[in-house]
């Protein structure tokens, strides 16, 4: 592992995010819709404000033309302005962000704290009980998805029982304790059915990583040599079978940015997928351009962490 | 109606023999708007009614929080920018007009201390130009006093092209001229019977000069207020993240007396109708939802639950199918359904009459609208209480059968009608939406068994509703022989609205499909009707023309109207709040209270 192999996959990802970028504004440009179509659809405004609107914001320049200005601009540190609310890109993601990173992010954690200890058990006794139904669940978690699992428990948790509220608000009016409470509530459903959908799939990847470490030799050989059991498992078996499962999770850490757009969208979580979909919807460029460009950013980055951390887990893997 | 016949009603108002809002309600029936009605009683000499209060709070705040859901959240709050109904009615918890247009169509002074009258010499006899008095004891929420200066900057402000407000429509073609600190002069250039589009309603909200003078014209985008308003309404500006919540907080200096009642407001957005609906009405979280466009169905469903109901208030939203003119399938210099062409079938009238008798408005209304969507044969607004005296439908499909027959076109082999070797089809397009592909079932299978062939077309509706001039599926192109889409009638005055049936207005390549005539329909008679209205003085007169210009469109069957679509929002059952179809949803927000 050394600092010129890194600097040299930062190098080859400049390309790959320009050719990204470029392929981005382009699916942008040519999709159908316009930013202004509301304006144009009401008798009431005349059409010259749509148009100078446009003249304004640069839209009637051909599409090279407006790339060129994005990514110089970009290249700068200016992400541009909504069309729609005509606020700054930058301002519109930092004010998800905290939503996105709290409630995706404790999705995540969730995920790992249930999988992690469920797969390893279920590998270790392979077609016991307790790896049968972890599997079924397993099955029935990564199945179902999340608009209906979330309809699910708003139906019975804020329909049925009126325990929690449906609506998440991220702004909370209350302080202190209660605010706490408030929050506690309001995340247990969004963040309960991210965190079971991904950790579903994930208790797969760690049964199976953990079944192939365990038949190895050198386990056979740790156990021969009379240490116990538990030990063998976490000292031996787990540190080798967590190598693969490092690399899914790191690989899947930018999801924690992009937000869960069905998830946000029934829970009415503003982070940062919702904003993306509602950019989508009103034909808002900048806004999704801004998005999928920082998540391709991400996606690039944990590649090479994701590398990275492969070596340093497993020192056989080396990188020239 | 004609001119003779409204003065007759004017005068029967005028000796009290017919209410006013009996007048109004004839008014909107035959296709005029209900501020228009009310417009034409005032310019006669008689006084517009005050709207009565059923505000009952004795005392200012107390009331906690009031939490409202706009399924689409506000992403604007400047009132000069504010496009939808959204941004509309988020910027009008800061901001207030000088007045706004009440269910009947009277105006409510909100800024304005009275409304400008014939009595008073407010409004000129010769309809020239119209005084404003404003309220003395309004402050802006930063403390400064709201005077005349700040009315003629808003003026000054939105006819300013380089603005690109949306409301410059209205000011573009007026003067407004300080008269003392407190009241203002429009002048018209030329006689305006319909003179109260400048601040007042959904495009009159007024922004303080202090903090706008600085960011006039090109610079309208970098106004730090676009952000955070300061407004003289009932609330004031706490937080905003575009398309996900504002909040605010309670105007303690609040220019009417015990209000408001709430002490602080949350508008959250985001996620679909439905379930906003379900936040209201089944599990009572917030108070008010906008614009439930949900099954009526599931609404009543969810009303059962005892939290809430929706509230209706009658628009001028017209769902309605339009029949194209001009040929969409034969390209001429390098456009379909050019003007140079004519619709080989739906030219004649006798198919436009078979059509409009095989929309079963009816069932469309009982099997998918409900109480969301009343059946209507005008193409404009039309209450409920007055539609049987004055509106006619027919579903018919043997009259129609019977006028195909008279046209030509007989059943051939297969049941679809043919003349000439040609068969009876037409391609019929919507956006995607549930209830619309089930209106064109309805539509489809009664106008097969009439023996026309109809071959249903759905567009995703971010293609259908743009004004994209490289893609050929949007309405505006109408590259089909029939579409169907809700019209909103969003000014009080009908001139605007109408112009969409005049000849020079219609969508072809030379204006890049922005021309409002859809249909494409010619016609000397309306252009030459519509004219005349642009130029009559008389508002009376005036009011006539454009009732006969609905009835051309109507009698012709240029457009098939289905059903008329009210206002639908949902409020908890403790919440009082008046809504009004002419005007924002927050209109009278100040004057939301809670009650037991």
């Amino acid at each position: 592992m050394s600092r010129q192999y890194i600097l040299r996959r930062l190098l080859v990802a400049i390309p790959s995010l320009l050719g990204i970028s470029v392929v981005l504004f382009c699916v942008l440009a040519l999709a159908p819709g316009d930013p202004f179509s509301e304006l144009a659809a009401n008798p009431a405004i005349p059409p010259e404000v749509a148009a100078s609107l446009r003249a304004k914001f640069g839209l009637d320049d051909p599409v090279w033309m407006r790339y060129l200005h994005w990514i110089s601009a970009m290249a700068h540190g200016d992400w541009g302005f909504s069309f729609a609310s005509r606020i700054n890109v930058d301002t519109l993601i930092l004010q998800r962000l905290p939503t996105t990173l709290i409630v995706i992010g404790a999705a995540q954690l969730l995920a790992i704290i249930v999988a992690l200890p469920v797969g390893v058990l279920a590998g270790t006794r392979p077609y016991s009980i307790f790896d049968q139904i972890a599997n079924t669940l397993a099955f029935i978690g990564f199945s179902l998805p999340t608009f209906f699992t979330g309809l699910l428990l708003i139906m019975l948790f804020s329909v049925k029982l009126d325990w929690l509220p449906m609506v998440y608000n991220a702004d909370l009016s209350s302080t202190g304790w209660a605010w706490w409470w408030e929050q506690f509530k309001q995340s247990i459903m969004p963040i309960t059915v991210l965190g079971l959908f991904q950790g579903a799939s994930l208790v797969r990847y760690v049964r199976s990583a953990v079944l192939d470490v365990v038949r190895l030799d050198y386990v056979t050989t740790a156990r021969s040599k009379g240490i116990g059991e538990r030990k063998v498992i976490i000292r031996h078996v787990v540190r080798t079978a967590l190598i693969p499962v490092v690399t899914l999770v790191a690989l899947q850490m930018p999801i924690v940015f992009g937000g869960a757009l069905v998830t946000e969208q029934i829970f009415r979580v503003p982070g940062i997928g919702s904003l993306l979909i509602s950019a989508m919807l009103a034909n808002d460029t900048p806004v999704v351009m801004a998005v999928t460009f920082v998540f391709a950013c991400l996606v690039v980055l944990f590649n090479l962490i994701a590398d990275i951390l492969y070596g340093w887990l497993d020192p056989r893997i080396s990188y020239r | 109606m004609n001119e003779r016949d409204l003065r007759g009603l004017i005068a029967n108002v005028k000796a009290g023999r017919l209410s006013r809002r009996g007048f109004v309600r004839r008014m909107v029936a035959v296709g005029l708007t209900a501020p228009m009605a009310t417009q034409l009683l005032a310019i006669s000499g008689v006084a517009m009614a005050q709207s009565k209060s059923t505000y009952k709070p004795t005392k200012r705040g107390g009331g906690g929080l009031l939490k409202v859901l706009w399924w689409q959240g506000p992403t604007l709050l400047n009132p000069h920018f504010a496009v939808g109904t959204k941004d509309q009615d988020a910027a009008r918890l800061f901001y207030e007009p000088l007045a706004n247009w009440d269910a009947d169509g009277n105006m409510k002074p909100m800024l304005a201390e009275s409304i400008p009258g014939l009595e008073d010499g407010t409004l000129a006899k010769d309809g020239m130009s119209v005084v404003w008095k404003l309220k003395k004891n309004v402050k802006w929420h930063d403390g400064k006093p709201f005077t005349a200066d700040d009315v003629v900057f808003n003026w000054e402000y939105a006819k300013d092209p380089a603005t690109a407000a949306v409301t410059v429509a209205n000011y573009k073609d007026i003067v407004v001229e300080k008269v003392d600190d407190y009241s203002i002069r429009i002048k018209f250039d030329k006689p305006t019977p319909f003179w109260a589009n400048a601040f007042v309603g959904t495009q009159g909200m007024i922004i303080p000069k202090h903090l706008y003078a600085d960011y006039s014209g090109a610079k309208s985008r970098e106004a730090p207020a676009n952000l955070k308003p300061v407004g003289t309404g009932p609330y004031m500006f706490k937080d905003f993240k575009p398309g996900d919540m504002v909040s605010g907080t309670i105007n303690t200096n609040y220019h009417m007396d015990n209000r408001p009642y709430f002490d602080a407001i949350e508008m959250k957005g985001g996620g679909d109708a439905v379930s906003a609906a379900r936040a209201v009405l089944q599990t009572g979280e917030y108070d008010f939802a906008w614009n439930m466009q949900v099954e009526d169905d599931i609404l009543l469903r969810l009303e059962k639950g005892g939290k809430g109901h929706a509230v209706i208030s009658p628009g001028g939203n017209i769902e309605h199918i339009q029949v194209n003119f001009t040929d969409p399938w034969t390209e001429v210099d390098g456009e379909r359904a050019s003007l140079k062409t004519k619709h080989p079938i739906l030219s004649d009238p006798l198919v436009r009459q078979a059509l409009n008798l095989l929309v079963d408005r009816a069932s469309v209304e009982k099997f998918i609208y409900g109480r969301t969507g009343n059946a209507t044969a005008n193409f404009v607004n039309n209450p409920e209480k007055f539609r049987s005296k004055n509106t006619k439908f027919e579903f018919n499909v043997d009259k129609a059968a019977e006028l195909l027959e008279k046209a030509g076109w007989k059943k051939g082999g297969d049941g679809i009608r043919e003349k000439d070797g040609k068969k009876l089809k037409f391609v019929y397009q919507t956006s995607i939406n549930q209830p619309r592909q089930k209106t064109q079932a309805i539509i489809k299978q009664a106008c097969q068994k009439a023996g026309i062939d109809i071959e249903v077309k759905a567009v995703t509706a971010s293609v259908f509703f743009s004004s994209d001039v490289a893609n050929p599926d949007t309405y505006p192109h109408f590259y089909c022989d029939l579409q169907m889409y809700t019209t909103t009638m969003t000014q009080p005055d009908p001139e605007l609205f109408m112009n969409q049936f005049c000849s020079w207005e219609a969508s072809s390549k030379a204006n890049k499909w922005q021309g409002r005539n859809i249909t494409r329909w010619q016609s000397k008679e309306y252009d030459d009707n519509y004219k005349s209205g642009q130029n009559e003085l008389d508002p009376v007169k005036r009011a006539a023309i454009f009732i006969k210009a609905n009835d051309l469109v109507i009698q012709d069957q240029v457009v098939i109207p289905v059903v008329a679509r009210p206002g639908v929002a949902a409020l908890s059952n403790k919440l009082k709040a008046n809504m009004s179809g002419w005007d924002n949803n927050t209109w009278d927000i100040q004057d939301w209270y809670k009650e037991g």
